[in-house]
């Protein structure tokens, strides 16, 4: 993809990214992108990381 | 694909006048009841029109005014009768939160009608999750259709958004990526017909309703905003429930190409369920804010009719237990 990295965070959710080609996780390992947006995890409880699986809000339910 | 078996009167019309050519008569849905079978059955073949061709129908009825006319009596009685089924959740949601994905979540949190997914994903038997995906197969074989119906009464960036959103779903430039695509191989790989609407006349009348609401919101520009609502509520109660249903399939020992349909919507619906909450449904109120009270009537219309069908297909495999233990 060509153009810039667009980043958009969602409340009490994950980061919405569009336009990138690779997400690289803090192993070192390369996760293609395939979707024109992808939902990145930032509650650290997906089950698919890096990618968000809606974990987040059995998360916030039950604090 | 065939016309279905009529359920009542109000279907047996529908059928006959398609079949033979003969006129509509708008009047035979005065008394049916509209949310029930023979009603729905009714609305699904006419908003089929829409969508495909019927094999056996004399000729092209899409636009016949007597057709129409009858939809739109279905129709508006389906949508008067959903309204006054969701005032509660509709009211719940606006005291919640002041900002329109805040109440469809709130709505969403509220619902507490049972998990069609948690039965799939623990106890369901094979049998039953065949008719799930049977029962699933009207919508999910057509997915995405309806809301592209929304995208010309849209505008900016809402329909920016709604359009990338409609691009995953149509497979982000890869056929084999297309949902409905999916859905076909996954009906294929557990041995069903991947035919659209081959199903048809085993598809419970409350699951026909949610397929005919989504269809009804979408293909009137007057409910544009009640279809994303719509569209809102679903995205947002797809990705959790697909993961479960993902391990039901392989529990009850069903090839893994059945899940992969519900895989792709763990990943993708998390974030289908940001757009449409935010940058769909957020944005077109931010610039309409009239239109609040549309979105949240979709969204309510959908939850409500989603548990009815929920509640009848757990009854519906609750007692063929029953007579299976007693046989
Ligand atoms: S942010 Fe959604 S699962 Fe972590
Ligand atoms: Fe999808
Ligand atoms: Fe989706």
């Amino acid at each position: 993809m060509t153009g810039p990295v667009r980043v958009t965070p969602c409340p009490d959710g994950p980061l919405l990214v569009r336009g990138a080609d690779v997400v690289t996780d803090e192993d070192g390992t390369d996760h293609p992108v395939t979707r024109p947006v992808v939902a990145l995890c930032v509650c650290g409880k997906s089950g698919r990381r890096p990618w968000c699986d809606d974990t987040h809000r059995s998360i916030r339910r039950s604090t | 694909m065939e016309l279905p078996t009529p359920r009542g009167p109000v279907s047996a019309h529908v059928v006959h006048a398609l079949r033979s050519g003969d006129a509509f008569e708008p009047a035979v849905a005065a008394s049916a009841d509209v949310l029930g079978d023979d009603a729905q059955v009714a609305l699904w073949v006419l908003l089929q029109l829409h969508y495909r061709d019927f094999d056996d129908a004399a000729r092209d009825a899409e636009w016949d005014v007597g057709a129409v006319a009858l939809r739109q009596t279905l129709a508006e009685s389906f949508v008067d009768r959903l309204r006054g089924l969701v005032t509660e959740r509709v009211a719940l949601a606006r005291d919640a939160a002041d900002d329109v994905p805040g109440q469809v979540m709130a709505m969403i949190g509220a619902a507490d009608g049972p998990s069609l997914a948690a039965y799939l994903h623990r106890e369901a038997t094979r049998e039953q999750v065949l008719s799930f995906l049977r029962q699933r197969s009207l919508y999910a074989l057509k997915e995405s259709d309806a809301h592209s119906f929304v995208l010309p009464r849209v505008h900016g960036s809402v329909k920016v958004a709604l359009a990338e959103l409609q691009y995953d779903e149509y497979g982000a430039g890869r056929p084999d990526r297309l949902h409905a695509g999916m859905y076909a191989e996954a009906l294929v790989a557990a041995g069903l017909d991947p035919r659209y609407g081959r199903y048809v006349d085993e598809v419970a009348g409350p699951v026909l309703a949610v397929d005919n609401l989504i269809s009804v919101l979408a293909l009137q520009r007057r409910t544009r905003a009640a279809s994303l609502g719509q569209l809102a509520a679903f995205e947002a109660t797809s990705s959790l429930p697909s993961r479960r249903i993902a391990a039901g399939i392989e529990r009850v020992g069903l090839p893994r190409a059945v899940a992969a349909y519900f895989d792709e919507h763990v990943e993708a619906d998390a974030a289908h369920e940001q757009i449409a909450l935010r940058a769909v449904c957020g944005a077109l109120v931010a610039a309409e804010p009239e239109l609040a009270d549309d979105v949240l009537f979709g969204a309510a219309a959908y939850l409500e009719l989603d548990e009815r069908s929920a509640v009848h297909l757990l009854a519906r495999w609750r007692d063929d237990e029953v007579v299976e233990a007693a046989s």
